[in-house]
């Protein structure tokens, strides 16, 4: 990414930014939409979600980084997603065994990160080009951006949707709930307008 | 006579009633991506069809006769993967030798099939469901594509129209695409509990 701009402490540091803002996945670069629109019907599963995508990313690009000159170029993709495809199982079997509600909550969620397009994006795109120590920096930029992103999310329906944020009652109690917001209606309208909203910010900003 | 109606009844309800894209938020990239245009939305329902129909019979059986006859479930998602990205790579090798220009016109669009939610997470929840009956499998495999196909050309009808829309400049592109699929989906929950 950075990696042609600067070198030293510089680097790490807009490398790990460029996942919160200039380069958010969801919001810039809109990948991983499915988790992002499925997961957030209220924080805890989200949170849930985001920690397991930093887990599987980090790892992911750790083995790819270090495999990265012994790959070939046609194989490549299949490695990849074999080794991504590992590392959920071992998240899903982590999640069956001490998070059993969650794992229920989230269902084929979890596996589907397998598929998630962030995680592959930053295989190709970092992890394959650069260094152990900026591909762990990368990782946890995107992972973290990520998770921020879906616990906005979460929380605005979960607070529409409900009147509560982390299952702890927040709103005054003539608020009526609005059941919408936890149906796919409300994943798709509220994520169409935060977008909007980050244009606008975005807009200003430069 | 009650087999065919399990198969009809499960194909309508993947088709309207358990829309993979608006009840269940899969394949959204490629929904939000090649939906600019009627004739690219249909060409890339058509091929998700394919592989997606392939890909879930072929999980069936071999999540059915091999992995749980071997006691291999931890392997499921390793295998899942390698079976969508085969079947992907066949179908692509098969349009490139007999449909040259329709090879042409998906370009890049063909192989990112293979990381296209909608097909993994139709094997997942096919496995879900506890669907036992292979008939059932292929059926409900290609409902979903049909119904992928159905989703991908209303929206890309509606996109057509809206580029003579007035909308506001922060709002154009993704973010009106994703409140017209929102206004869909409210649409479609009205299909909710006709089936099952």
């Amino acid at each position: 990414m950075a990696s042609d701009t600067k070198a030293g402490g510089g680097l790490y540091k807009q490398t790990l930014l460029a996942g919160l803002w200039r380069e958010n996945p969801v919001f810039r670069l809109l990948l991983g939409m499915c988790p992002t629109l499925a997961v957030t019907a209220a924080v805890k599963p989200a949170l849930t979600m985001g920690l397991s995508v930093i887990f599987v990313l980090l790892c992911s690009n750790i083995v790819v980084s270090a495999m990265r000159n012994f790959l070939k170029p046609h194989l490549r993709i299949l490695m990849f997603t074999l080794t991504i495809a590992t590392f959920v199982t071992i998240a899903d079997l982590f999640l069956k065994a001490f998070q059993p509600e969650m794992s229920e909550t989230l269902g084929p969620y979890v596996p589907l990160i397998i598929v998630n397009c962030i995680i592959i994006c930053r295989a190709e795109a970092c992890a394959s080009k650069n260094g152990l120590v900026v591909s762990v920096i990368d990782a946890l930029g995107m992972g973290v951006g990520f998770t921020l992103t879906l616990c906005v999310l979460a929380g605005i329906r979960e607070l529409l949707s409900t009147g509560k944020i982390f299952e702890v009652p927040v709103m005054p109690d003539a608020f009526v709930p609005w059941a919408a917001m936890s149906m796919p209606v409300g994943a798709f309208i509220t994520l169409g307008l935060l977008l909007g909203l980050v244009n606008v910010v975005s807009k200003r900003k430069s | 006579m009650d087999t065919l109606n399990i198969l009809i009844m499960g194909f309508i309800s993947i088709v309207i009633v358990n829309n993979l894209v608006f009840t269940k938020f899969l394949g959204i990239c490629p929904y939000l991506g090649v939906s600019g245009r009627i004739d690219m939305a249909f060409g890339m329902g058509m091929a998700v069809t394919f592989v997606v129909t392939l890909s879930g019979t072929l999980t069936w059986m071999i999540d059915h006769w091999v992995l749980m006859e071997l006691g291999l479930e931890v392997t499921r998602y390793v295998c899942f993967i390698l079976v969508i990205a085969g079947a992907v790579q066949l179908v692509e090798m098969y349009v490139r030798k007999f449909f040259p220009a329709l090879y042409e016109s998906f370009g890049i669009f063909l192989p990112l099939i293979t990381t296209n939610c909608a097909i993994l997470g139709l094997c997942l929840f096919i496995n879900l469901w506890e669907i036992d009956n292979l008939l059932e499998a292929v059926v409900l495999s290609f409902g979903a594509g049909v119904g992928f196909t159905m989703a991908i050309c209303i929206m890309a009808g509606i996109r057509e129209n809206l580029n003579l829309a007035d909308v506001p400049d922060c709002l154009k592109g993704a973010p009106i695409t994703l409140i017209t699929a929102g206004i869909l989906a409210l649409a479609f929950m009205g299909f909710a509990g006709m089936i099952r």
